[in-house]
């Protein structure tokens, strides 16, 4: 009997490896695949097309036997049939390493397009699609390709980021670890169509399921993207080197530290050659464009937001997991229709969306759509998607704490208002927590929060007052007022 | 037994090549020692200034090494809001096992969460927690 279980690096932390084993004992045939991304039921095992879980390994002879309880067809698990999964149309039903399984899948389609109309033509696919950065900027990706292509040098370089740092984002590590092949052929699409044939992966270190998935899909995939060659490098656990040009001076060996711009990575990144810095979410949605092409990819979404975007759905949520679907749909949808509420049980005090960096943002602004202008609209952010749940029981000032903190922590030290403003903004948040002059105190925060947003050298400083700043705003009443 | 000699070695003709190498000796070593700054400072053609400003960047690298077995424990929003801070006062104080705050396993939906090496544990309460330090 054939028993799929995830070799996620999700279902590992929640006993995978356990229950594989117990239904290998048993005499199963079982074949570790990629994550359906429904996280709350992992490990979850299918069996014909059915699912079960999350399971523990007491309960595989029932499974076996047929006497366990299923939660039906996994395909046609309301979670599942509301989505629109174009980058993750493979999630949960190839195993992420097989060469075979990928070429059976329309693996390779959109690298062989690529090549057969040409690199002109490839990026204008790119641009017809609309499809913009999904690491947080939102830039249209097509033009920053087009950036690099046009730059005259003798070596340019595709640098993916995977420096999935922010809280509640886990797509890029499910792609990598789910789906590596696809991230290769979109870096290999984009080496061709700007004439680079350099690539490399910025994994962070505490990612080391993804870190091994994708070493071991690049050295079967070699000769399939030559002369392109792909390689990992490891960060080493510091956050603001998802900031494109603090990872570019990683990658050269040196502090993470952020550079001004211009220059503009395009046209001096990597070693100072024209370099694309682009998102895994980014590259991996390209052999789907490619493949089916730019007007496919557009007609999904809404307003200059095209395409589908894998949201994040996570922390104190019923249901969490990746759900991707496209631009418009609304964050009461998927904190209640898809989220299904808390785990607790408890009303949904606020929800942060786009990581650390992110607003807080309450239930009465549920209406917003997921798009780009609509959250800058509202001063808010989409970020890379992600979308933490909290309850009743969270406590706003300590979350506005924290948002400082960790920027005062991770700050590069580059520029003032990042490495001074973190520091003073948590005394101060600590000043008012302790009851001190709140009001003045609250109005220099507001203050700090100006000079931090429009001095910042990058979105480190210039965004942790999203949080702080929405935190006061919505919660006025957890900081004594 | 590696030495830093040998890491170097492997580098050789790479580009960009100060992470890896690092990355390389803090695990041989647990930690990356004076005299290896200087060699790799050597070795690169870098001041022993620009490669210690390197390793006391990341948080990754240690200067000494640490004794005890770590736990690395998720203490980012979405572990927060899955009530890891209930689990913190009992990491405080431990001499047997070290527990480092992290800042994000990438496990946001089944959080708490936690790293020992490179095995991951989620969904921890106090009681999987106890267990997870008694196990080290």
């Amino acid at each position: 009997m054939k028993v799929s279980i995830s070799d996620d690096a999700v279902a590992i932390a929640c006993g995978a490896d356990a229950v594989a084993a117990a239904f290998a004992q048993a005499g199963a045939d079982v074949v570790r695949v990629s994550s359906w991304g429904m996280h709350w039921l992992e490990p979850l095992v299918e069996i014909d097309g059915a699912g079960f879980g999350p399971v523990s390994t007491d309960q595989v002879a029932a499974i076996l036997a047929g006497t366990a309880a299923s939660i039906g067809r996994i395909e046609d698990h309301p979670f599942i049939a509301k989505q629109q999964r174009l980058t993750f149309a493979r999630a949960g039903k190839t195993r992420p390493t097989s060469l075979d399984d990928y070429y059976a899948t329309g693996g390779w389609t959109g690298l062989a397009k690529a090549r057969e109309m040409g690199a002109e033509a490839t990026i204008e696919t790119v641009l017809a699609s609309g499809l913009r950065g999904r690491g947080g900027a939102g830039f249209p990706a097509g033009i920053k390709w087009k950036t690099v292509a046009g730059a005259a040098a003798d070596q340019k370089y595709i640098v993916c980021n995977a420096d999935e740092g922010d809280s509640a984002t886990f797509a890029d590590r499910m792609v990598m670890e789910g789906d590596p092949f696809m991230l290769i052929e979109g870096m290999a699409i984009a080496g061709f169509a700007v004439g680079a044939n350099r690539g490399y992966v910025y994994i962070r270190s505490e990612y080391p399921h993804a870190i091994a998935k994708m070493n071991s899909a690049i050295a079967a995939s070699a000769h399939l993207v030559a002369p392109f060659t792909v390689e990992v490098r490891v960060g080493a656990g510091s956050y603001v080197c998802g900031e494109e040009t603090s990872l570019l001076n990683s990658l050269e060996g040196k502090r993470g530290e952020v550079r001004a711009k211009p220059p503009l990575p395009a046209l001096e990144g990597l070693f100072g050659k024209p370099t694309v810095v682009n998102n895994v979410l980014t590259l991996a949605a390209v052999p789907w464009i490619l493949t089916h092409g730019g007007a496919a990819y557009a007609a999904y979404g809404m307003g200059r937001s095209q395409g589908t975007i894998p949201v994040q759905i996570a922390g104190n949520v019923k249901h969490g997991g990746l759900f991707e679907v496209a631009f418009g749909i609304t964050l009461g949808e998927l904190v209640h229709d898809v989220g299904g509420g808390t785990d607790t049980g408890r009303p949904v005090r606020c929800v942060q969306v786009g990581g650390p960096l992110g607003a807080y943002i309450p239930p009465d602004q549920f209406h917003l759509p997921f798009d780009y202008e609509a959250f800058t609209a509202a001063d808010a952010l989409i970020g890379h998607g992600g979308i933490t749940v909290f309850d009743d029981t969270v406590d706003m000032a300590q979350m506005a704490r924290f948002a400082m903190e960790f920027c005062a922590v991770e700050s590069c030290g580059k520029c003032t208002p990042c490495r001074l403003g973190s520091t003073r903004g948590l005394e101060t948040l600590d000043r008012i927590i302790a009851g001190e002059n709140v009001e003045a105190n609250l109005a220099l925060i507001a203050d700090l929060s100006e000079t931090m947003k429009f001095g910042s050298l990058c979105a480190l400083g210039g965004f942790t007052p999203y949080p702080v700043m929405s935190a006061i705003t919505h919660f006025g009443e957890d900081f004594g007022r | 037994m590696t030495t830093v000699a040998d890491i170097l070695a492997d580098h050789d003709g790479r580009e960009g090549p100060l992470l890896p190498i690092l990355h390389d000796v803090q695990k041989a070593f647990g930690h990356v020692s004076e005299a290896a700054i200087r060699a790799i400072a050597k070795s690169l053609n870098l001041t022993r200034a620009e490669v210690y400003g390197v390793v006391s960047f990341y948080h990754d690298f240690r200067k000494e090494a640490e004794p005890r077995p770590v736990i690395k424990l998720c203490r980012a929003e979405a572990c927060k809001a899955r009530g890891v801070e209930a689990l913190v006062p009992m990491t405080e104080g431990q001499t047997r096992v070290k527990v480092e705050s992290v800042y994000c396993l990438g496990l946001c939906a089944v959080g708490p969460a936690a790293m020992i090496g490179d095995q991951i544990y989620a969904r921890l309460d106090a009681s999987r927690m106890t267990a997870l330090m008694a196990s080290l």
